[in-house]
């Protein structure tokens, strides 16, 4: 499920984020409109922008082409959007493990 | 993309002790799968918003969570064939990232499913019986069982046959699929409870009377989450003929009464804990007002299901002695537990690799096992609500090449029920509703403790992993119970000590302020030593706390504090 957290008023930078319809994969809000899959391709709203940031990211959903969009604060780090929160860190960079066991492959 | 009507149908080994659908089953099936497909198309298309397609997604397995969808497919009461486990393992090389995640709900996890593949997988799982179907949403789920079931010596009945039965009248039943809350019923036929039946919405034991008459122990309202709670017993017998009745009954009850409008108290075990008696006494007047024949369990049914579970063919053998290989010896002292059937024993199979993720195993590692199945054990695959698998029936003196098998495939980490042998639900890394990771926290444990001498020497001890309150990793009945939590943005530890779920339940105790997460490893390091410095011989770890409690392992924690 995805799971929306609850608004209130933006103190810090917005990036807007949200699964793909068709593969579930992590987008965000990018230039004009575009969903990209790299968090620093992501466009950047001032906090008093998150609620036209927001509507913009919402056509995404009635375009169907995403799913469940909400903002995220972000900080700047050597120039890079970096969130706030850890999960929207990893939300960003992907699981913190290998995605295969630490197993094991047929050799061929 | 139609690759897989082209594949010849696979056919059962003959002796795969699982439940076999007829037409009417598959026919079901297919119907659903169409219905499904069409309703995926439609999304893709944009004629379905997300609030329409959600519901419709859930009722199929089919979540979508922090980096892509997920589908939890049904592994009833945890049996597999080998033919079923071969195909999860081409839909996990096909459309998946070549792995699957074992859950403690005896389930199997895809964790990067393209909406666009769904309805090809459905047709995958369908060609060898299998589904998505009612792994979420508010009803009665996946039933689960003895993972050693028709192979263990204590047990006094086969409970897959009930558990069958179970499966069958939950299925669809249209007065119980939009309970208040999810519903989760766990059922054993051995007097050593293995299945954790004290925290179940409804746990079952089935039993004999003196005289030989099959029934069952009835107990509700268990359950971990928010409110961890150990369940009452409602009944002491139910006769077996009267079995589904006395279900329909206590389902009812909480249909009708359990609180639709408060998700944290809509479970059973709120209302049981709050109607105490009374909800017994109510269980038992809506079980008198119901017409008895329309719920009676023909014997004939129950016969004709006992049939699917027939032993396998055994052959006359007796017991006997192990080879004399100490690593062998070292593999099987864990692995390996005695057979109801002379020259025969189970195997427990670690999918728990000093450094690995609980539960994950390779599509190549699940066609090992396959092949090792078919070989060795009947074509039959169990797996546990610990996240391990079992190969039920194996001959003692074919134990050697099994072993040397599963340690071809990595698989022979000899660690089952030692510290290392650890519960840890999908957590942050996967789980959009968690609040902390468990995964690296439940590999760096198992690094941390990888020496298997210190393993030993500690003895049995489970250290359980949620990623938040939902409590999927168990965490509450852990001897050592980890919970991830979220303060302030950042990811915090709690740990409880003295779970237990076993006959002996119990919700472990919170020991104090959380731990960050670079620290959560030292702190079960404390805890650990703390419990070597007390022991009596032979104690293990829930032994000692039992005995000292919680003070002296709060000292040690937080002594520098
Ligand atoms: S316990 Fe929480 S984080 Fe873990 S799988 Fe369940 S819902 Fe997700």
């Amino acid at each position: 499920m995805s799971s929306t957290p609850k608004a209130r008023p933006a103190t810090a930078p917005v990036v807007f984020t949200a699964n793909r319809l068709r593969d579930g994969r992590v987008v965000w809000l990018g230039a004009e409109g575009s969903w990209v899959e790299a968090l620093a391709a992501a466009r950047v709203f001032p906090p008093e922008a998150a609620a036209e940031g927001l509507a913009l990211a919402k056509q995404g959903e009635r375009q169907q082409q995403v799913v469940g969009v909400y903002g995220v604060e972000i900080r700047h780090l050597a120039g890079a959007p970096v969130p706030l929160k850890f999960r929207e860190r990893l939300r960003a960079a992907g699981p913190s493990i290998a995605a295969e066991p630490a197993g094991w492959r047929l050799a061929s | 993309m139609n690759v897989i009507a082209s594949r010849p149908a696979p056919q059962y080994p003959p002796h795969a002790r699982t439940y076999r659908y007829d037409e009417i089953d598959r026919e079901f099936l297919a119907e659903r799968i169409a219905e499904f497909s069409d309703q995926v198309a439609r999304r893709l298309r944009g004629e379905l918003t997300e609030d329409e397609f959600k519901p419709l997604r859930l009722m199929n397995g089919l979540y979508l969570q922090l980096h892509a969808y997920m589908l939890r497919i049904a592994i009833p009461y945890g049996l597999l064939n080998a033919t079923q486990l071969r195909q999860l393992a081409l839909i996990a090389r096909r459309w998946d990232r070549g792995f699957g995640h074992f859950t403690t709900r005896q389930n199997i996890q895809f964790n990067w499913t393209k909406l666009e593949d769904v309805p090809d997988i459905l047709r995958a799982l369908a060609e060898v019986d299998m589904h998505a179907i009612q792994t979420s949403g508010n009803c009665i789920r996946n039933v689960t069982t003895d993972e050693y079931a028709g192979a263990t010596p204590d047990e006094v009945v086969d409970p897959r046959v009930y558990a069958e039965i179970l499966r069958q009248w939950s299925t669809l039943h249209p007065e119980f699929t939009w309970l208040p809350r999810k519903f989760k019923i766990a059922i054993t036929g051995s007097p050593n409870d293995r299945v954790a039946a004290q925290v179940h919405d409804i746990g079952v034991l089935a039993k004999r009377n003196v005289a030989g008459a099959m029934g069952f122990e009835v107990h509700a309202g268990g359950g971990l989450g928010r409110t961890p709670l150990i369940g009452r017993k409602l009944r002491d017998w139910v006769p077996e003929d009267e079995f589904l009745g006395y279900m329909e009954a206590v389902l009812r009850v909480y249909n009708a009464l359990g609180q639709r409008d408060n998700i944290y108290k809509a479970r059973i075990k709120i209302l049981v804990r709050d109607l105490g008696d009374a909800f017994v006494e109510m269980v038992e007047r809506e079980y008198a007002t119901m017409p008895r024949d329309p719920y009676r369990l023909d014997p004939a049914i129950v016969a004709a299901i006992a049939a699917h579970f027939a032993p396998p063919p055994f052959a006359a053998l007796n017991d006997i002695a192990p080879p004399e290989d100490p690593e062998f010896a070292a593999w099987a002292s864990r692995s390996v537990r005695p057979h109801r059937q002379p020259g025969y024993a189970s195997v427990t199979i670690s999918l728990k690799p000093v450094g690995g993720i609980p539960g994950d195993a390779s599509a190549d590692q699940m066609e090992v096992v396959a092949a090792l199945a078919e070989r060795h054990s009947f074509g039959e695959i169990r797996v546990s609500h610990v996240q391990n698998l079992v190969l039920p029936h194996v001959r003692q003196d074919e134990l050697f090449a099994v072993w040397q098998g599963l340690r071809a495939a990595g698989l022979a980490t000899p660690n089952i029920g030692l510290i290392s042998d650890i519960i840890a639900c999908p957590g942050m890394d996967y789980c959009a509703l968690a609040t902390a990771r468990s995964i690296p926290v439940a590999q760096r444990i198992s690094e941390r403790f990888a020496d298997l001498d210190r393993q030993l020497d500690l003895g049995e001890c489970f250290v359980n992993i949620s990623g938040c309150i939902n409590a999927c990793g168990h965490h509450h009945v852990g001897h050592i119970g980890i919970l991830g939590v979220d303060k302030r943005g950042e990811e915090v530890y709690q740990v409880t000590l003295g779970g237990s779920a076993t006959n002996d339940a119990a919700v472990g105790e919170l020991v104090g302020p959380a731990f960050s997460y670079d620290d959560i490893v030292d702190a079960i390091e404390t805890i650990i030593r703390t419990h070597v410095a007390h022991r009596a011989l032979g104690e293990r770890f829930i032994d000692t706390y039992r005995r000292i409690g919680l003070t002296p392992f709060k000292e040690a924690l937080y002594a520098a504090a």
